[in-house]
Formats: structure tokens, sequence, C-alpha cells
């Protein structure tokens, strides 16, 4: 038995050894993912981010049909990257409301004069409250909110041409 | 991209640069390269908003400002992951430090306002572990290891004794 403890520390170093082994050799992932999935849209109503559209609160997102909402910011390089694919989204019918983070108006408005203009409502989030109501770790963000006002997907990032197959399919899934 | 004049490879230039201190040579060497660097854009954008209030402006009542601080010191900034939201100068972590010092002026408990970020973002945005399931054996081993090492002690001292 004395034997056997003997060797128990050896074992336990081994052990550990091999434990860091394996972690390191596992790929690192640090996407935050909301855990606001299934769950019903925190409450806000968030002032106008432009002049010639309406603002966006949490009761716009309860009205029957499913949509997107996209966090994005005028100062951010990855939204001008995925602007052609929201406005594919919404050629595709999908209905699409922003959230603007830590923006000016004019900044925004100069956006989507260059970049394009998917939205229906876009509501400003100057210091990134419904951001962190959201559980939205950067921006752009986009999530899909059926009729009822559940928040059912998350994307994290750009949306890329083959990511909008996915948010396609999550948004028919909301219906 | 490395912008450097090195005085050996000018013509009717002594190479070394004769009496100067290192510090003179060293800038009249990298000194375009300082100015690439301090002209550079940085590569991770930021708004340009101010600052929200509360984000480098301490609470009135210091003993409000010391809770908000502490729990500061260990809640996890979302976009420069290794820094807490005290030591971060991201314009997220500034927003969250203004969200904690309102809620804490507001009356609202530290441990609320954690467990209501925690409900979001998961328990990665806490440096505080919680205890659960899958923490216990992380809380348990310190008490298991002292454990064994007394009951080792104590048999290799009673070994001692009978010799």
């Amino acid at each position: 038995m004395s034997r056997l403890l003997l060797w128990l520390p050896l074992a336990l170093f081994l052990g550990f050894v091999v434990t860091v082994a394996v972690g390191l050799r596992k790929p690192v992932d640090t996407t935050i993912r909301s855990q606001m999935i299934g769950k019903p849209m925190p409450d806000f109503a968030l002032a106008p981010a432009v002049a010639n559209h309406p603002p966006l609160a949490a009761a716009d997102l309860r009205q029957g049909g499913p949509r997107l909402v996209n966090v994005f910011a005028s100062w951010c390089a990855p939204c001008k990257a995925e602007a052609p694919q929201l406005d594919a989204l919404k050629r595709r019918g999908v209905p699409i409301d922003g959230i603007a983070i830590r923006d000016r108006s004019g900044d925004v408005a100069h956006f989507l004069a260059e970049w394009g203009d998917p939205f229906e409502r876009i509501g400003a989030d100057p210091d990134s409250k419904v951001q962190f109501a959201l559980g939205s770790s950067g921006v752009p963000e986009t999530f899909v909110v059926d009729g009822r006002g559940i928040i059912r997907h998350q994307h994290i990032g750009d949306i890329r041409p083959e990511n909008v197959p996915e948010i396609l399919a999550a948004w028919e899934a909301a219906k | 991209m490395r912008l450097s004049f090195r005085a050996a490879k000018r013509p009717g230039h002594p190479a070394g640069g004769g009496g100067r201190s290192g510090l003179v040579r060293f800038a009249r060497d990298h000194g375009l390269a300082f100015i690439a660097l301090a002209i550079a854009a940085p590569a991770f954008a930021q708004s340009s908003l101010p600052p929200s209030r509360y984000a480098y402006t301490q609470l009135e009542d210091p003993r409000q400002e010391a809770a908000a601080k502490a729990l500061m010191e260990t809640l996890r900034c979302l976009v420069c992951q290794g820094q807490s939201i005290a030591d971060s100068d991201a314009d997220m972590a500034g927003d969250m430090r203004a969200l904690v010092r309102e809620r804490i002026r507001a009356g609202e408990r530290p441990e609320a306002i954690r467990r209501w970020l925690v409900e979001r973002y998961g328990a990665w945005v806490s440096y505080k572990p919680p205890v659960e399931p899958l923490t216990w054996p992380l809380w348990a081993a310190p008490v298991l290891l002292l454990t064994l090492g007394l009951v080792l002690a104590r048999g290799r001292f009673k070994r001692r004794k009978r010799s």
C-alpha cells in the first residue's frame, strides 16, 4: 500500500502534464456568447439615431413577425464589410432594425449614405446600455428576434456571404 | 516595416558616429520610425463620442466609490479579455464602469450588479468563480491536498518515532 502511495505524487504530476498538454492543443475560443438566447428582449426605448428613421424600442420587436436587430456603429470597419449581406437579407424580405452604439447622428447618416441603408428603425445607444442588456460584447452583432419579442439567435461578428443562409434559416425558424 | 538610416552606409560619414551618446545615435537612426509610430492610426476602432460621465470620474461618496472599485476589479473587460474593466481604456470598459458606478450610486448592491452581468454574459464576465458543480473540484482541491499532506506527514512522523 505505502509502496503504491509513493508513486502517487508522480502520477498526479503526470496527470497535470497531460491535462495542460491537451489544453494547449485545443484552439482557444474567446467569443462571448449572449446568455439571452431564448429569453425575452430586455425592455428599452432608444432615441432616434438619425432624423429619417423612426427610433427603436423593445415594444417594436413584439409586433408578430420575426426581425433582425443589427448592433452596429459608423466607426466600426467590419460593419461596412457586412453591409452587402444585410442588403441581401433585406431583399429576401427580412425586416432589419439597427442599434447604433456610441455614435453621432451625422456619422450614422454618412455611414448609411456610403454603405447602404437596410434599416427600418434605428435607435441610438450612446452609452452601450442596451448593448450590455442584450449580452452583446462588440460590434457588429446581429440578433434574430421572434414576433413575441423572444431572442432566438445571435450572430457574432460581421455577416459574411456564407453566413447569410444560416441567418435566413434562423429567421424562418422564428416565424 | 522598419525605417532607419545607418550612418555607416552614408558616404562621407565615419562609421560609429564618433563621440555621440547612445541616445542621440538611437534617435538619429530611428527618428523616422518614431514619427511613423506616432502618426499611425490605432488598429482598434473606437467611437468618437466622449467617455460616459462615470467612466473616468469617481463617485462623490467615497464609500460607494470603494464598493464600485472593488466590483470593477473583478469584472472582465469584454473586448480586451485579459483585463478587468478597472484596468482597461477601451470604450466598452469605460461604459461598463459607468454602468457599475451609476447603479451603485442608485443604491444597488455590488453582487446584484454582478448577477445582472453574469445573466447576460455568463460566469466568464466575472473574475470571481461561482460555486457550482463545474467548479467544485477547484474549491475542494486545496482542502483535499492539505488533508493528503497531513496524512502523509503523520505517517512519516510515526515511523520516525518508532525507530
